[in-house]
């Protein structure tokens, strides 16, 4: 009985990783494609080394637009990245001094772009920004992804400072530590993962934000997820899919990587004999 | 400690960023509210028009030839200008066929100086004129009213839009169904996976994380491009069909670009965010319970209903709210996979915003899908407290 | 405190990104419709354009219509400087003053000699814009969906779902399809526009489209119309005629076009009113309009030049699968523009609205 209900959650479990995992694998073959559509022909299908070409790499890598999107999408987020962050972590540190209830408004407050539709935003910016001239420039776009990444950074940084100890700071202050450097030595470590989960998140989302900057970009501001937009809606170019694989493949390094990283600190301290677990 | 009053220390750490977002993201909600309500647009281009119809006082019969002078010079300067278009798309919005009459009437009163009565005999109907003055007021509750299919009728009581313009309900209707169903798939496949997440540990525990976060960390334009390929015609999931002689090549499936592509991409798209929670509090659980349940005797499905469920209830709901509201806001997914019958209210504000240009009534449906949400966000932070701190 | 001097720093740093922004004065913003199309425009007209003149051609992708356009000068950013419109949009952006007048006594003479208003077809020369191509509606047909049977031949067929059953591809925009429908339903080509503007005829119109709205897929861009095709995702489609030609000819695709009542149109450019390159953006439009430059165009992309002159340089190979060749031009109707540009409104909200339901 037991084992065939773990059997059965373990049916079910692989389909579901398959369902989450497939779909961005099966893009990578698709890149290949010799011909500028979306399908595979018969020749790829056969495995036939003739029928896979490098041809859509080529273009995305000579194209000016791909490379002018490209640009924008990594200027854009390396501005708004450090600006959100230390907006947020700002916030986070601010929050923790609230009585409860107004620590709840404001949280909800700041954590609203994370609910309103997209949409919604990205049609008031537009009439609002139009007329200050912001629209059609990167500064109008940096400012609204800044908004939308903030709250990412609040949440984070918040969740590291949940299980912070206010009694640590006064105990740095009785040994004689000044407020700064009890702030640098004790609170800034305790919080550093957060907010460089915080920082992370802020740069995923303004990487690949695609609504606002939809609504804001002109034909110089295109980011990458621009293109993706008129690549599959107006172009239908496998230039997209081409893309979309270096995306994944980046993605995946980056994770592969943080784990690594992670399992070595574990290790480490756990040789060194303290914080094993919590 | 106190050093001033009015900004204790935590609020001074709080203002740069509520300071950002009441400007970037607050003000612009602001615009969306105050247009579904406010459009001057009307008394802008007719100026004259709109001040001498305020003396206008029996609607039933023609307003005094004065306003006749006004309109007429209006006209004539919106022609100078070349913003007649503007006039004549505005009032065509209110009542088709309005374009034609402003523009051959601008027209004739501009290059032959015809007077405006005489350039068409709709301008001795005082129905058109009430239909003026009514665009020409400021505040306005029909873009509202537009967006519920109701619509300010020309003798100015308030009835339902013409059978063919009747669309919004049905495209709120089915916003709310898609994000349900999206909700219930997400629930349904996402629990047993959280499960597992949370009961596995050392290799098969990153592995399985892996497996989530890669989707989450991906671009969402990637996400949903990934199922064209698989869903469409020449798709995977049909060429697989095919080669096993399932279907016949000439009877592929239609997976994409309908009610049921954008379905399947935003559960697809969607699903990490049921997961994470769902797993962060199913982790929380101690096992004990659940043995101890087991070794008093209780069957598993009983241990399961009776014990396990309830204790990750919050869980449920905190991811479902997730997904829920963030299906009501859905944009990119539809518009790229939706085709006709996919298609939600994000789209249609898109629409209106950018083809039709009817900002009034974009910012009407955006103030409706904002209420929609709110409302909704408050019946789920009843059963599970958002913001408030957890333990 | 170093908050304070790093935000500083940062504030910088995005005005120095707004700046930079700002647009190099030697390069025109182009927009056109995409894919094939505003492919055969890079060759023919925008590259040999900027070898030239150094101006680089910026091209930027659209879906027709005047709403962005509008939107540009409501809001008042000007962003485009020529933009390629169908002649109802032309008329349209010309009587709402979104366009700049063309001098048409400076348009360049045809390699022939023949002064420019003999050399251009009737009706390519507007007050606001300058003819460029001859394309047309057509109904496309994806062969093997029919496997061994003989698809569909005429307009009425397209609107035969029990004679020819497969999904059909329909355009998110009236234009030609309304005619299309009352044709299929038994009305005269010369009396179509006619029917069109009463309510019963416009009534009867979407009656017919009733009749295969649930067998019908919608899209937006040429693209998307050809990739449906290729992929079988339609059996048959409303269709540009050149870019069929080009999956024929380019990608040996297995499609097949219908030129049973095709409904001609034509391309213009057009000068932005208000481009901050007006005079460049002249100069591009005179050059573009040349009569090489229009037979280069033909020779990529099967679209009739507008000038009688380019037809001489054109292969006859080539010449065979223009919407203006004899055979295929036998019952053809001529897309009225006018007609349009009265209607538009009411029709297109009409069925942006059919479209929802």
């Amino acid at each position: 009985m037991k084992r065939m209900s773990r059997f059965i959650l373990g049916l079910v479990v692989t389909m579901v990783g398959l369902f989450l995992l497939l779909p961005i694998l099966v893009i990578i073959p698709l890149s290949f494609n010799p011909e500028p559509y979306f399908s595979f022909t018969g020749k790829m299908l056969q495995l036939d080394p003739n029928g896979w070409s490098l041809r859509w790499y080529r273009e995305v890598v000579q194209d000016p637009q791909w490379r002018l999107a490209f640009k924008n999408s990594i200027t854009v987020a390396a501005i708004v990245t450090p600006i959100a962050t230390a907006l947020g972590t700002c916030a986070a540190l601010g929050l923790r001094h609230l009585p409860p209830t107004q620590r709840t408004v404001v949280t909800l407050f700041v954590s609203a772009p994370l609910i309103v539709p997209i949409i919604i935003v990205a049609a008031g910016t537009y009439l609002l920004f139009a007329p200050l001239g912001l629209t059609q420039s990167l500064t109008g776009i940096v400012l609204s992804h800044i908004s939308l990444a903030a709250p990412f950074v609040v949440i984070t940084v918040s969740g590291a400072l949940t299980t912070f100890d206010e009694r640590l700071l006064r105990a740095a202050a009785i040994l004689g530590a000044s407020p700064v450097r009890a702030f640098c030595r004790v609170t800034l470590p305790i919080m550093a993962p957060g907010v460089a989960a915080g920082a992370l998140f802020a740069f995923a989302t303004s990487f690949d934000e695609a609504v606002l900057t939809l609504f804001l970009a002109g034909y110089d501001q295109r980011t990458i997820p621009l293109q993706m937009w008129s690549g599959v809606r107006d172009q239908l170019s496998p230039a997209v899919l081409v893309v979309a694989s270096l995306l994944v493949a980046a993605v995946s390094i980056v994770m592969v990587g943080l784990s690594l990283h992670q399992a070595l600190s574990r290790q480490r301290s756990k040789q060194l004999g303290y914080g094993a677990e919590h | 400690m106190r050093r001033s009053v009015l900004f204790p220390p935590g609020w001074r750490l709080l203002l740069p960023l509520l300071a950002f977002t009441a400007a970037v993201f607050i003000m612009p909600i602001g615009v969306i509210l105050w247009k579904s309500i406010h459009d001057p647009e009307v008394a802008a281009l007719l100026p004259a028009t709109t001040a001498s119809l305020e003396s206008w006082s029996d609607e039933t019969m023609l307003p005094p030839s004065a306003s006749f002078d006004a309109l007429a010079s209006d006209m004539r300067n919106l022609v100078e200008v070349a913003r007649i278009g503007e006039l004549a798309l505005r009032l065509n919005r209110e009542q088709p066929g309005f374009r034609q009459l402003v523009e051959r009437s601008a027209a004739k009163i501009h290059d032959e100086g015809t007077p405006l009565v005489e350039t068409d005999r709709r301008w001795s109907d005082p129905a058109s004129w009430r239909l003026i003055k009514r665009a020409s007021e400021p505040y306005t509750p029909r873009y509202l009213l537009n967006a519920v299919d109701m619509r300010v009728t020309p003798d100015g009581t308030i009835g339902r839009q013409d059978e063919q313009r009747q669309i919004y309900l049905r495209l709120f209707a089915r916003t709310i169904l898609v994000a349900a169903i999206v909700t219930g798939l997400c629930a349904l496949i996402g629990y047993p996976f959280a499960y597992a997440l949370s009961v596995s540990e050392g290799m098969l525990r990153s592995a399985l994380y892996f497996v989530v976060m890669l989707p989450f960390w991906t671009s969402l334009l990637v996400r949903t491009t990934a199922w064209i390929v698989i869903l469409q015609r020449q798709g995977v999931v049909n060429e697989l069909l095919v080669s096993a002689g399932l279907i016949a090549d000439n009877e592929r499936f239609a997976l994409i670009y309908n009610f049921f592509g954008t379905v399947i991409a935003m559960v697809y798209v969607l699903l990490p965010f049921f997961i994470l929670p769902l797993q962060a509090v199913m982790r929380g659980i101690p096992g004990q319970y659940v043995r101890a349940a087991e070794s008093l005797g209780g069957n598993p499905a009983r241990v399961f209903r009776r014990i396990y469920l309830p204790m990750t209830m919050p869980g449920i709901v905190a991811g479902g709210a997730l997904v829920f509201i963030l299906s009501l806001g859905y944009y990119v997914t539809p518009a790229l996979v939706g085709g006709r019958t996919g298609q939600l209210i994000s789209n249609q504000i898109a629409f209106h915003i950018q083809s039709s240009l009817n900002w009034g009534l974009a910012a009407a449906l955006g103030t409706l899908l904002l209420m929609l949400v709110i409302l909704i966000s408050m019946v789920f932070s009843r059963v599970v407290p958002i913001g408030r701190p957890q333990r | 405190m170093h908050v304070s001097r790093l935000l500083r720093a940062m504030s910088v740093c995005i005005l120095v990104a707004g700046t930079h922004a700002a647009y190099a004065a030697d390069s025109l913003t182009v927009v056109s419709y995409g894919g094939q199309y505003t492919a055969s425009q890079r060759v023919a007209h925008y590259e040999p354009f900027a070898r030239k003149t150094g101006i680089e051609i910026k091209s930027v992708d659209y879906n027709g219509g005047l709403a962005e356009l509008v939107a540009q000068v409501r809001s008042g950013s000007v962003s485009w400087d020529v933009v390629d419109v169908e002649m109802q949009d032309l008329e349209r952006g010309c009587s709402d003053g979104l366009f700049e007048r063309v001098d048409l006594d400076k348009l360049p003479s045809g390699t022939d000699g023949k002064p420019a208003k003999e050399d251009f077809l009737d009706g390519a020369l507007h007050p606001c814009g300058v003819g460029s191509v001859v394309w047309s509606n057509v109904i496309a047909v994806n062969d093997p969906a029919f496997a061994g049977r003989t698809g569909p031949q005429t307009i009425d067929d397209f609107f035969d779902v029990a004679a020819f059953p497969g999904k059909r591809g329909l355009p998110k925009r009236p234009n030609a399809l309304l005619e299309w429908a009352l044709m299929a339903d038994g009305v005269e080509p010369a009396s179509v526009y006619e029917v069109l503007s009463t309510p019963e005829g416009l009534d009867r119109a979407f009656r017919k489209l009733d009749t295969i709205k649930d067998e019908s897929v919608f899209w937006e861009t040429g693209a998307q119309m050809i990739q449906l095709l290729v992929d079988g995702e339609v059996a048959m489609s409303t269709a540009y005629n050149g870019r069929i030609q080009g999956a024929i000819s380019d990608d040996g695709k297995p499609l097949r076009i219908v030129w049973d009542r095709q409904i001609w149109n034509a391309d213009y450019y057009a000068v932005v009113r208000g481009s901050r390159e007006k005079a460049a953006a002249e100069d591009f439009v005179r050059f573009a309009t040349g009569t090489e430059a229009l037979a280069a165009q033909a020779r990529v992309i099967a679209y009739g030049p507008i000038r009688r002159s380019a037809e001489a340089l054109i292969d006859p190979k080539i010449a065979a699968t223009l919407p203006t060749a004899s055979v295929n031009f036998q019952n053809a109707l001529a897309f009225n523009a006018a007609w349009w540009t009265d209607h538009g409104d009411v029709v297109n909200e009409r069925y942006a609205a059919w479209l929802a339901q």
